[in-house]
């Protein structure tokens, strides 16, 4: 049995102020990751503020791109197509929630190493997604 | 301050629809505020202090204590910490009881999910501002997928089966059978929960709870007046609440935030889960009943799959009977909060006003406990110890 992907809407984000840069890099190809200049902590989702020493002296990292699924789940029902929403540990350390890409949904496990891609929502905003490595 | 004791539970109430297409959402809650006086032998006259949660019209307390002509509150609350929000404001009565701010405190929660055709798999978008949503609802993150990938961590980390998360509905159909307003009254096999469509992997249809229309009331009241009432006592000695969520990209979706209410509600209670006689578990899945016993403390960390299998959970057939109205599962999960639902039947327990074939014998010590939100991703958590007196 293959459960393989299919291209479906994707939500576009709704931005709130400070959101941009992220999504100006997703453009680019590039997943960006907030990183704190005092505690050298890097957090995800990006904030005005560090969420582990309240710092507001941050800058915008590039990730690798690459991690592995730390879990995940197939959806099949209520959907008009399957899709794989799961959380990936970047290498970098912050897991983030995205969707699995381009693959065999019915081959995905924990610990699949996986590497970012860019999928355009509908009003063409790059969104960071993740196929197997 | 403790409120260990400084307040009672004299009523309870469950509206007995699942369905109530031709109900207001304010008639509910009326219904409710009505049912609930009248289990506790007070009158509206006698509410002094009113809670209500997010399902309430307007999202606060202001149209309902219009609609029911409130004219005597001295304290009010509008906390909202989604399903497990009443837990939270049973809590929070006791606590404005101990202070002094009112007597006779009323909880309502209602709502129309099932007649408003509301779903596990729709996405729940909470509006312009939240932080979390361009990075999320992109992704479709829906009330089931959250749950199911909390299932699929737990099953990878601890071995976790298919077999055993159905041991948890399995379960709640053996209570549901006894209970004549419970939605799902059949009782099921494992085979049959694991022959139920998948919904999101691993979780069947059956892992699911229902989605029904009604809701549920209690009161709070301070020990003098409970002391008056006919009813039997139940005394509030532990509560615990705090919220969990991914701190910060450090995501880690095998505990809930049980792990840190529960230890918080045994501590004030000044008792051990070993002396729980009955809980109600919140069960919005399979899974979460699972990892909240865990993080209770009824059993170690990871094995509660084990702990749950062959009947364990079964009032009257193994050694930790839940949720003996059939619960989120079979019985009721108005308004897609499954909070009240838990306290009332802990209360019927506690009075011994169970129904018969499910009442588990001396139960002098109840535990209720509740999330709220999702636990894959940001979620509420309420712990309530009740004892009869």
């Amino acid at each position: 049995m293959a459960t393989i992907y299919q291209e479906r809407k994707i939500r576009d984000p709704s931005l709130n102020p400070g959101d941009e840069p992220y999504f100006a890099a997703a453009g680019e190809g590039k997943l960006m990751l907030k990183k704190c200049k005092d505690c050298g902590k890097v957090h995800h989702y990006p904030r005005a503020i560090c969420p582990f020493c309240f710092s507001q002296n941050l800058e915008w990292q590039q990730a690798k791109g690459t991690g592995e699924i730390y879990t995940f789940s197939v959806t099949r029902r209520g959907t008009p197509t399957p899709y794989a929403i799961g959380y990936v540990a970047l290498d970098e350390g912050p897991k983030l929630m995205t969707n699995i890409v381009n693959c065999d949904l019915d081959a995905l496990k924990c610990g699949t190493k996986v590497k970012v891609c860019f999928i355009k929502s509908e009003n063409g905003t790059s969104v960071p997604m993740f196929t197997p490595a | 301050m403790s409120i260990k004791g400084k307040a009672y539970i004299v009523g309870a109430f469950e509206h007995p629809l699942r369905k109530a297409p031709n109900h207001s959402l304010s008639q509910l809650h009326a219904e409710i505020a009505k049912g609930t006086l009248e289990d506790a032998g007070l009158t509206k006259n006698d509410i002094d202090g009113f809670f209500c949660a997010g399902d309430a019209p307007g999202g606060n307390v202001w149209s309902l204590a219009n609609y029911m002509n409130f004219d005597k509150l001295k304290h009010v609350d509008s906390t909202d910490m989604g399903g497990c929000s009443y837990l939270v404001h049973v809590a929070h009565a006791a606590e404005a009881i101990a202070a002094g701010k009112c007597n006779v405190a009323l909880v309502t929660l209602a709502g129309r999910p099932n007649s408003e055709g509301s779903s596990g798999t729709q996405v729940r978008d909470r509006g312009a501002g939240v932080p979390d949503s361009p990075f999320e609802l992109p992704y479709s993150p829906v009330t089931v997928n959250l749950y199911a990938m909390c299932a699929m961590r737990h099953m990878h980390q601890y071995g976790t089966t298919s077999e055993q998360l159905a041991w948890v509905k399995v379960a709640a159909s053996h209570h549901a059978q006894h209970n004549p307003h419970a939605m799902l009254r059949d009782v099921v096999t494992v085979e049959q929960v694991l022959a139920s469509p998948m919904i999101s992997d691993p979780l069947h249809r059956l892992d699911c709870c229902v989605v029904s229309d009604g809701g549920g009331g209690v009161i709070v009241a301070r020990p003098e007046i409970a002391k008056q009432l006919k009813r039997p006592l139940v005394k509030i000695t532990g509560t615990g609440e705090s919220t969990k969520g991914q701190m910060g990209g450090d995501v880690d979706l095998t505990y809930s935030g049980a792990a840190w209410t529960g230890p918080r509600a045994f501590e004030m209670a000044g008792i051990k889960p070993s002396d729980i006689k009955y809980a109600s578990i919140y069960d919005s899945f399979t899974i979460t009943v699972i990892m909240q016993i865990e993080d209770l403390g009824f059993c170690k960390k990871g094995e509660g799959g084990k702990f749950v299998s062959d009947g364990n959970l079964i009032s009257g057939v193994g050694k930790f009977p839940f949720n003996t109205d059939g619960g989120g599962l079979c019985n009721n999960h108005p308004a897609n909060r499954g909070g009240m639902t838990k306290i009332i039947e802990a209360v019927r327990q506690l009075r011994g006003e169970a129904h018969p074939k499910v009442q588990v014998k001396n139960c002098d010590i109840a535990l209720a406990h509740g999330t709220g939100g999702a636990l894959g991703a940001r979620h509420g958590s309420a712990t309530l110890i009740m004892e009869r007196e």
